[in-house]
C-alpha cells in the first residue's frame, strides 16, 4: 500500500503516563510491520512530526481530568472515523479516578506551592462520558497483543474481538495454580475481564483488577468470599476502588462493601 | 499381577523417556501437585499430600515416601490432549497465491505416569467428542499411552463411588498401579503395557501383596469425601429447571469458569482468527472456552444466556443430564476438581441435593416439557 492510501493512525494522550503508548512502541519486530500497513500521521510521544485530521483510526490515552481536554478530545472525535479509547485511564478514569469521591482542590493546594496555575477537574472520567468511543482496549497498560490484533482487525475491514471472560478463564487455560484456593490470597480475577494474560497469577500474586470488570460481575459474591477470607472489609472496598476502581461495578461493589451494606447482607439470615 | 520394586519403577519410568516418550506425572509446583512434563520418578511428589474441600486446597507434608497418597491436583489428561490453546489451522499468503496448512504436529507422543480412575474415564468421555472429528486429539490420544494409579487417598471433594467411575482403574490404561511401602503392584492390560514390563526387572506379585492392594482400594471406596445420588437421571434436572435454587446459587457464583477449565470432561472451546498486521498470514487457533462467560452465547447480535442463573443450570444440566441424551454417558467422573477449584466452594452434590430435597416443588408447564 502507498503511503496515501494507508489508513491515517493518531494517537493522542489526555491525563495519563504514557505506559499505554509505550506498549506501542515497545511493539518491537511488529513495529517494522505496522509502518509499512498504516500511515501514524501524529505521534507526539513518538515523533514531533504531526499532521492534521481527518484520521482514520485514532487511540486516545488518558482520562479527562482538565478542562480544556474536554474540548480537545471533542475535536478529536471530530476529526476521527474509529476512535480506540486505549487503557485504564481512557476507559475508566484510571487511579487518578481515586480523587473523585475526595476533595481534588485540597489535593492540588496542599501539593502545589502556586496552586493557582494548576487547572483541574473535581473528577477524572474516562473518554466515553464525553465522547461516542467505538472500541475500548482496557488495561494497566493495555495488552500490546490485544492493540495488535484490533489493529490488524480493522486492517482487515472486521470489527476486533475483545473478549469480556474472566482473568480465571485465561489463568487456567495458562494452567497456573489458584492463588485464591491454593493459598487464600484476595485475587479480583473472577470479576476482572481477561487480556493481561493472568500476569499476576502467574507471579503467585492476586489479580488487582487492571482490565475493568469482566462481564457482568458478580462482586458482591467475591467481596463476601475475600472477607471470609480473613481481609476487613475496608480494603476489600480498597481493592475495588484501585485501578480500574471508577468502572461503574467496581465503585458501586467498593461503595456496597464500605458502606458495611454487604457485612449486614451476610448476617442476614 | 506383577510386582515392581521403587528401583524398578524408577527405570520403567526412564525407559519410557528413553524411548522418546514425553513423560507427563505429577509434581510440585506452585503450592500444589499439578500435571505436567517431568523428567523421571525423582520428579513425583515423594511424601507429599494433600487435603482438599470447596474452595480450599491446600500441600501437606506425609511422613512416608509414597508418591501417589494424595488425590489430584487441578489437571487431568484433558490439558494434555485437548490443549487450552492449539493452533488448528495457518493460512499464507505468497505472491497472490494462498496456502492453508490444517495438519496435527508431530510432537512426541505422550506417557501419562499416574492418572487416576477418573481421569483415564473422562478421557473416555472426550473420546466420544473428539476422537472421530478430530484428527489433532485423535493423533495424540491414539499415540499416548497410559499407567493409572488406584486411588489411596481420596480427596475431600470426590465422589467417583457414587459416579462408578473409581476409584480402582477398570478402564483406558496400559498399565495400573497400586502402591504400597516398597513397591507397586501391576496390572497389566495391553500388549504394549506388557512391552514396558518387560524392559524391567518385575516378578509376579504375591498373594499376600494382591490382598494388600485389593485393601488400598477397598478402604479408598469409604473415604470418599462426598456422594452424590444420581438416580432418575437426566429428569430430575430437565422436571426441575425452574427449581428456585438455580436463583440461590446464581448468587454464590462468580461466572469466573474456573469449574470448566478444572472439569476434566468440559469440551467447550472457541475459535479465534487471527491475523498478522501485513495480511499475510493467519491463523485459526481453538481454545477453551466456558459456558459461564456471557460472550460464550453471543450469536448474531446477542447474548442467548444472559444471567448467571441461566449460565450455571446449563452447565450442570448438561454435565449431568443432557450429556446423557447426547453422549449414552454422564458429563460427571465425580473427581470433585469443580468443588475444589471453585473460588468460592460451589459444590455441585450439594446443588443436586437440594434440588432433589424439594423435586417438583415448581412446575413446569406441560409443553414445556415436550418441546
Ligand atoms: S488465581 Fe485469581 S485469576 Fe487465577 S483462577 Fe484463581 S481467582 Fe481466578
Ligand atoms: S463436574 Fe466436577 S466432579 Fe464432575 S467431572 Fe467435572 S470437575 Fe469432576
Ligand atoms: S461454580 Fe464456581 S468455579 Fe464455576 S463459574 Fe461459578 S464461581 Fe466460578
Amino acid at each position: 500500500m502507498s503511503a496515501s492510501t494507508k489508513p491515517r493512525v493518531a494517537v493522542f494522550k489526555m491525563a495519563s503516563c504514557d505506559g499505554c503508548q509505550l506498549q506501542i512502541l515497545d511493539a518491537e519486530e511488529a513495529l517494522l510491520d505496522l509502518a509499512g500497513a498504516i500511515n501514524i500521521v501524529n505521534f507526539a510521544e513518538a515523533s514531533s512530526y504531526m499532521e492534521p485530521g481527518p484520521y482514520d483510526v485514532t487511540l486516545v490515552e488518558g482520562s479527562i481530568s482538565a478542562p480544556e481536554q474536554i474540548e480537545q478530545v471533542k475535536e478529536i472525535r471530530e476529526q476521527s472515523k474509529f476512535l480506540i479509547a486505549i487503557g485504564a485511564c481512557a476507559t475508566s478514569g484510571g487511579i487518578q479516578a481515586l480523587r473523585n469521591t475526595q476533595d481534588a482542590g485540597a489535593f492540588v493546594r496542599t501539593i502545589y506551592p502556586t496552586p493557582e496555575y494548576v487547572k483541574t477537574l473535581a473528577t477524572s472520567t474516562p473518554i466515553a462520558d464525553h465522547v461516542r468511543v467505538d472500541l475500548e482496549l482496557t488495561g494497566c497498560p493495555i495488552d500490546r497483543g490485544q492493540l495488535l490484533g484490533a489493529l490488524s482487525a480493522l486492517l482487515a475491514g472486521a470489527m476486533p474481538r475483545i473478549s469480556t471472560s474472566s482473568v480465571c478463564v485465561e489463568c487456567k487455560r495458562r494452567g497456573y495454580v489458584c492463588v485464591l484456593v491454593a493459598k487464600g490470597e484476595p485475587c479480583l480475577g473472577p470479576v476482572t475481564r481477561t487480556g493481561c494474560g493472568a500476569l499476576c497469577p502467574a507471579f503467585g500474586r492476586g489479580c488487582y483488577g487492571c482490565f475493568g470488570p469482566s462481564q457482568p460481575p458478580n462482586t458482591d459474591a467475591l467481596g463476601r468470599r475475600l472477607v471470609d477470607l480473613g481481609l476487613p472489609s475496608k480494603l476489600v472496598a480498597d481493592k475495588f476502588r484501585f485501578i480500574t476502581g471508577w468502572a461503574p461495578a467496581f465503585r458501586e461493589a467498593a461503595d456496597a462493601i464500605a458502606d458495611g451494606r454487604k457485612d449486614e447482607e451476610v448476617a442476614a439470615p | 499381577m506383577r510386582y515392581l520394586d521403587r528401583e524398578a519403577f524408577g527405570k520403567l519410568v526412564d525407559a519410557l523417556a528413553g524411548a522418546g516418550y514425553d513423560l507427563i506425572g505429577p509434581t510440585v509446583r506452585d503450592g500444589a501437585i499439578v500435571l505436567d512434563h517431568i523428567d523421571g520418578a525423582e520428579d513425583l511428589p515423594s511424601g507429599v499430600g494433600e487435603e482438599q474441600g470447596p474452595g480450599t486446597y491446600r500441600l501437606t507434608s506425609r511422613d512416608d515416601d509414597m508418591v501417589f497418597s494424595w488425590a489430584h491436583g487441578p489437571d487431568a489428561g484433558k490439558r494434555f490432549l485437548f490443549p487450552a490453546r492449539e493452533v488448528l489451522c495457518t493460512a499464507k499468503r505468497n505472491d497472490g497465491q494462498l496456502t492453508v496448512e490444517c495438519r496435527p504436529g508431530d510432537e512426541r507422543p505422550f506417557a501419562f505416569v499416574g492418572l487416576r480412575s477418573c481421569d483415564l474415564h473422562a478421557i473416555a468421555v472426550q473420546d466420544r467428542v473428539f476422537l472421530d472429528a478430530d484428527p489433532h486429539y485423535a493423533r495424540r490420544r491414539e499415540r499416548a499411552l497410559f499407567i493409572g494409579v488406584n486411588c489411596a487417598v481420596p480427596g475431600g471433594t470426590c465422589f467417583c463411588t457414587s459416579m462408578g467411575t473409581g476409584p480402582k482403574c477398570t478402564i483406558g490404561f496400559d498399565l495400573a498401579l497400586t502402591e504400597l511401602p516398597g513397591g507397586f503392584v501391576v496390572e497389566v492390560s495391553s500388549p504394549r503395557g506388557e512391552q514396558m514390563i518387560e524392559v524391567v526387572r518385575s516378578r509376579e506379585a504375591t498373594e499376600e501383596e494382591v490382598r494388600a492392594a485389593q485393601a488400598v482400594t477397598t478402604e479408598a471406596e469409604g473415604q470418599m469425601g462426598r456422594s452424590l445420588d444420581v438416580a432418575d437421571m437426566p429428569e430430575l434436572l430437565y422436571r426441575n429447571r425452574e427449581h428456585p435454587r438455580w436463583k440461590d446459587v446464581a448468587a454464590r457464583c462468580l461466572a469466573c469458569g474456573n469449574c470448566t477449565s478444572a472439569c476434566p470432561t468440559c469440551f467447550c472451546h472457541d475459535i479465534v482468527e487471527g491475523m498478522s498486521i501485513t495480511g499475510d498470514t493467519a491463523t485459526r487457533t481453538r481454545e477453551w472456552a466456558s459456558c459461564f462467560s456471557e460472550e460464550f452465547s453471543h450469536i448474531v447480535g446477542m447474548e442467548i444466556r444472559k444471567s448467571r442463573e441461566s449460565r450455571y443450570r446449563q452447565w450442570l444440566t448438561h454435565k449431568f443430564a443432557s450429556w446423557i441424551d447426547q453422549f449414552g454417558t454422564s458429563g460427571c467422573v465425580g473427581c470433585g476438581r469443580c468443588i475444589t477449584w471453585c473460588p468460592v466452594g460451589i459444590d455441585v452434590t450439594e446443588e443436586i441435593t437440594a434440588i432433589r430435597a424439594t423435586d417438583g416443588e415448581v412446575e413446569v408447564a406441560e409443553e414445556v416439557m415436550a418441546s
